[in-house]
């Protein structure tokens, strides 16, 4: 359900459930009404017309006053719980600048520092029981990012920057999805947010620094120069090899992630190796073509990706 | 009396002011004033988020545009001196009104033309040429419109079907021709003069 | 059962206004009929048939959603899908539907011999005809529109929709506005000039109101997506700048152009629909509506507050509080007037003695449907949540209990109520009863469990979703409730055909109804009234047994007019009669400039200027040909 492991989730989904249990009253209030009315006066024959008096006290108390007093009662609800959303309770350490592509998220956790920029794809890791600051742009057409069980959705737009936060209160995994329809294969934009302890993030938070460890294997050697040589290379990021394109998911620490393809499927050997094959059959549509490899390349490539930590 | 005797005595299409086709076009005019206003309220809404100057190669020039909008402020005035006219029943005045007005409009078009010709920028440079082109190509456009009103109207008028009593598709083109002017009106005031104050 | 004579004119009077008013049979009188009735119908069958289409786009995607990680369809198909589900229901199906209602009762209910400009209204007719054509001859060439009916920049230029799928969405609409507005025009114009004498403001029925409040508010509300749309095509085809941000554009010029479109266009399909019900109930109830002036002030409010709640849509944008905080208020203000108007029917139900026919059993089932859907909008109002449900199945299912709750289930109410009148023979009731309860049943089943989909995290515009985050079940009960709804839609449709061979002969005035349609014969006659009517009051086939103080109708007096197609022209607000109009003959040139102006947005499309130059050429010769004088102009008698 909505909401209710964020800060501001949180206000969110009892703000919600406030409005959706007046709704429901509403609405049996209505409905009895109707019934009581149908049953009471029922006939089976069309009557001759006959003006009974009163009723006009049915709009002004039910169709006025009462709507009047309720809608200003959830004005000020509203407006209370938009305030105590609006920013969090201390400033965010942690700033995330989210960049949204057709059909994937790129991570950047920003520093003054150029050098200790981390870069990441569809997995973010925030420390729990912090506020976190999100920067929202995006490289192609609008996307919404939107983890249901921390907060709401705030939209990436082109020509803009828009600014949001989250704070997780308990630490686990959240699943998040694009909430604004981005073109083919939005139904399979995914992304999840591990929120994990303050020690446990910061740790990751340096291995994400790092450019890729060396391969100490051959077949890893061999996956690598594969990837460099080939077309991955053109649109993959790998730091501390050749791969360097930018238009795909930067894979530095793929292996560290829990999920490929933008959360579509597990990270796995089998899943690795049958997406590279042939990502087209598994996501129509998606900017990732067909790469020609030959077997004994794609195990080697998947040895490669398997190996960055 | 009777209903059916009194309608006897009603009038069969009195036009006048309130009549069913002056109803028409004064609708027509209502629903392509609020098209112009949308055209000017994207022309605003790009100003207020861009991030350079606005206009990028700053404001219009009025070496043409300023004399352009007398002419076509003059040319409502014939259009409304040819309306007259034929309200007085005289054919002559209607006439030569008319083809005044239709003499002025095309001088209207050929030199905004013109201007066309010097610019700097096409609708492609930039969000604002094409705001530019499309904002002021529209008004041509309804400019056009009302001068092939005008020309049909006044082949009309030159075969007799106007008189002093039976006027309406003339005052309907006078209104027309009068909505295109008040729209250029905006149209040079929102793009040729806010630029300079605001 | 009435015991007010429906007005039953003299065999030679009615062989003579016969002889004026009738259509001639065959080709000609097919394409040339000016007749609003004609018109109406033509309305009302070609909206129902896109109701369907849209219907089975929407199972063939519910087929899809029954299950997690199905591929009956591709991606691209299911994008289509909806997009042109969207499009159909919105453009071609809820607005049109009523139009047909308003088109063939307005005449009849203000007591007039036809519409203000009766070749505009053919005109509008075909435009919206060959604009529906236009759009789903997308489909032939595989390349229909598949970015939402909202169509949201920049995903729709063409560097991210290379084909022609966008074009045919800009110029459909673009055309499909050209028939709204001239139709909107027509209403207006008709109201303010053509009805009976004695048809005072006051005096007009509350569904006269919403068409007329509807029509204001297209004048207004269309031109903000003619221009939108008119933008989207030079960007795409001549390479201009208006949603590209990179060069000054802004794609949230689009959403804002779009919104202040498309919010009031949500009160333009349901304010006629509740007017509607605001005249059937009464009827039902046998008594008149508790607080018409409240009910007729509500709606004008309902559709000028329209143009104040657009940014309600665009709550995530990253706008600033202040303006959503404005547009949050705007939004709970607005649900006001729909209250009084929920209120009026109530109390008129419980102080009436209500008899439960089918139409009235849709009226109360819309009453409930109504106010499921408006208590879900006032939740979605309040900022923060509406961060979380916006562009959920939350979403989809508010809108449809929106959509379908005050759209359609009262236009099958006024296909039961009305229906008698245009083919002069009743549906039956029995299946009636079936039918509401299928169609009542299957909806909630339907559309209610997506509430909980959206509260669960499900986004909308997806062609699938993965197993195991609880959507399953919702889902698949979704699925069955649209197809049992289905079904309901079907045995209405099996009515209908039964009816139009076996029905019970309706009579005049099946219902006992109070207004004027219901005066003349059913079907009624090419020229509806012999003798014009004067009104006295809101019922004038009531007043009598009303007994109430006041001046009486009279329904079986008046003028004639037989010198040829004529009708009596008032004045716009107390209907006093100051002119007799003449009336156009049947015409081919509304059909011909319809076509014309279908060859051009072709070219258009296409990018074949010779083609577009050609039906230009053709609009301006059928314009002017229309628009010319065809008898000798005579002076104007004194």
């Amino acid at each position: 359900m909505l909401g209710f492991h964020g800060v501001a989730g949180s206000r969110e989904a009892v703000l919600g459930w406030v409005l959706l249990v007046v709704a429901m009253i509403v609405t049996l209030v209505v409905s009895l009404l109707v019934l009581a009315g149908a049953w009471r006066g029922r006939t089976s024959e069309l009557l001759p017309p006959q003006r009974t008096g009163g009723g006009l006290r049915w709009i002004v108390i039910g169709g006025i006053i009462v709507p009047t007093v309720i809608l200003a009662a959830v004005f000020v609800l509203t407006m209370v719980t938009q305030a105590a959303v609006a920013a969090p309770s201390a400033p965010p350490t942690v700033t995330v600048q989210i960049t949204g592509h057709q059909w994937w998220w790129e991570v950047h956790y920003l520093d003054r520092s150029p050098s200790r920029i981390a870069v990441t794809a569809n997995e973010i890791h925030i420390p729990v029981g912090q506020p976190v600051r999100f920067e929202l742009v995006t490289g192609d057409v609008i996307h919404s990012f939107w983890i249901p069980e921390l907060g709401g959705k705030t939209d990436l737009i082109p020509g803009q920057r828009n600014v949001m936060w989250l704070e997780a209160d308990s630490a686990g995994v959240y699943r998040g999805q694009c909430g604004e329809y981005c073109g083919t294969q939005h139904a399979k934009m995914a992304m999840s947010v591990i929120a994990e302890p303050a020690g446990k993030f910061n740790q990751w938070l340096v291995l994400q620094r790092q450019p890729a460890a060396a391969p100490p294997d051959p077949d890893v050697a061999a996956g690598e120069r594969v990837f460099a040589s080939s077309a991955c290379a053109l649109c993959h990021t790998v730091r501390g090899t050749l791969a360097g394109g930018r238009l795909g998911p930067d894979l530095t620490h793929l292996a560290g992630r829990r999920t490929i393809a933008a959360g579509m499927l597990p990270n796995t050997r089998g899943n690795l190796a049958g997406w590279i094959a042939n990502p087209q059959a598994l996501k129509p549509g998606s900017l990732m073509p067909v790469v020609p490899l030959r077997a004994t390349e794609l195990l080697a490539v998947v040895a490669f990706l398997q190996s960055l930590e | 009396m009777t209903t059916a005797a009194a309608a006897q005595r009603l009038p069969v299409d009195a036009g006048g002011p309130g009549a069913t086709g002056a109803w028409g076009m004064i609708l027509l005019i209502v629903t392509e004033a609020s098209l112009f206003v949308y055209l000017l309220f994207s022309y605003f809404y790009l100003g207020s988020m861009a991030r350079g100057s606005w206009p990028p190669s700053g404001p219009p020039e009025l070496r043409l545009a300023l004399p352009n909008t007398i002419i076509l402020l003059v040319s409502s005035t014939t259009m409304w001196w040819a309306d007259a006219g034929i309200r007085a029943g005289r054919q002559g005045r209607l006439r030569l009104g008319l083809l005044v007005t239709l003499a002025l409009g095309v001088v209207f078009l050929a030199i905004q033309l013109a201007e066309y010709r010097g610019k700097q920028f096409t609708p492609h440079t930039n969000a604002y040429g094409s705001l530019f082109y499309t904002i002021t190509g529209f008004h041509m456009a309804h400019v056009a419109v009302g001068l092939i009103m005008i020309l049909v109207i006044s082949v009309r008028g030159g075969l007799g079907h106007f008189s002093e009593r039976r006027h309406l598709a003339v005052t309907n083109v006078t209104w027309y021709w009068h909505f295109v002017d008040v729209v250029w009106l905006a149209v040079f005031t929102s793009l040729y003069l806010s630029p300079r104050f605001l | 059962m009435a015991t007010t004579a429906p007005a039953v004119p003299a065999p030679s009077l009615h062989e003579k206004l016969l002889r004026i008013w009738e259509t001639p049979p065959g080709l000609f009188g097919v394409l040339a009929t000016v007749d609003h009735k004609k018109i109406g119908k033509r309305y009302l069958a070609t909206a129902f048939l896109f109701l369907l289409l849209g219907g089975l786009e929407a199972a063939v995607m519910r087929a899809q959603l029954a299950r997690p990680d199905q591929h009956l369809l591709t991606p691209e198909a299911y994008n289509q899908l909806f997009s042109m589900h969207g499009i159909t229901m919105i453009f071609l199906y809820a607005s049109p539907i009523l139009s047909g209602f308003s088109n063939y009762i307005w005449p009849l209910i203000l007591g007039s011999r036809d519409m203000a400009f009766p070749r505009l209204n053919a005109f509008s007719y075909w435009v919206f005809l060959v604009s529906g054509i236009f759009l789903y001859s997308s489909f032939l060439i595989g390349q229909a529109p598949d970015r939402g009916w909202f169509a949201y920049a920049p995903m729709t230029g063409s560097t991210y929709s290379p084909g022609l799928n966008m074009d045919f969405y800009a110029l459909g609409l673009i055309l499909l506005t050209i028939s709204t507005t001239v139709g909107a025009i027509n209403f207006i114009t008709t109201l303010f000039r053509l009805r009976a004498p004695g048809m005072s403001v006051n005096r007009l029925p509350i569904f006269v109101w919403g068409t007329l409040t509807t029509s204001f508010s297209m004048l207004f509300a269309l031109p903000a997506l003619t221009v939108a749309c008119v933008m989207l095509y030079f960007d795409r085809r001549f390479g201009m700048h208006f949603f590209d941000a990179s060069t000054g554009g802004h794609p949230m010029l689009w959403q804002h152009l779009f919104w202040i479109f498309g919010h009031p266009w949500v009160y333009i399909i349901v304010l006629p629909a509740m007017g509607l019900m605001s005249d059937l109930i009464p009827t039902f109830c046998r008594r008149p509506l508790v607080g018409y002036t409240y009910v007729a002030l509500a709606t004008v409010a309902t559709g000028i507050l329209g143009f104040g709640v657009w940014v309600h849509h665009m709550f995530s944008t990253g706008l600033p509080a202040m303006s959503t905080d404005f547009f949050s208020a705007a939004s709970m203000v607005i649900s006001i007037p729909s209250a009084v108007a929920v209120f009026a029917w109530l109390a008129t139900i419980w102080h009436g003695r209500p008899v439960m026919r089918t139409p009235f059993l849709f009226a109360a089932g819309f009453i409930v449907l109504f106010v499921i859907g408006g208590v879900s909008g006032v939740v979605t109002a309040a900022v923060p949540f509406d961060w979380q449900v916006t562009d959920t199945y939350f979403i989809v299912a508010h809108l449809h209990y929106v959509l379908v709750g005050i759209n359609v289930f009262p236009v099958i109410a006024g296909f039961y109520f009305w229906l008698p009148k245009m083919t002069g023979r009743l549906l039956d009731e029995r299946l009636g009863r079936w039918n509401f309860w299928t169609m009542f049943i299957g909806f909630n089943l339907g559309f209610f469990p997506m509430h909980i989909a959206g509260l669960l995290g499900m986004p909308r515009r997806v062609y699938t979703y993965p197993a195991g985050l609880g959507w399953d079940t919702v889902n698949l009960i979704s699925t069955i409730g649209s197809y049992l709804f289905a079904i309901g839609v079907l045995l209405f449709l099996i009515n209908v055909f039964w009816s139009l061979r076996r029905g019970r002969v309706a009579g005049p005035n099946p219902w006992d109804g109070p207004t004027l349609e219901w005066a003349v014969s059913s079907p009624p006659p090419a020229y509806n009234f012999a003798l014009l009517p004067t009104v006295g009051s809101r019922h004038p086939l009531w007043e009598e047994r009303l007994n109430e103080p006041g001046s009486r109708s009279r329904i079986t007096e008046g003028p004639a007019l037989v010198e040829g197609r004529e009708t009596l022209g008032v004045s716009p607000l107390d209907a006093q009669a100051n002119e007799v109009l003449t009336m156009p003959e049947d015409s081919l040139y509304p059909f011909f400039l319809a076509l014309s102006l279908l060859v051009t947005f072709y070219g258009l499309l296409t990018g074949a200027w010779a083609l577009a130059i050609v039906g230009g050429v053709l609009v301006l010769v059928m314009t002017v040909g229309w628009l010319w004088p065809s008898a000798p102009v005579e002076e104007a008698s004194p």
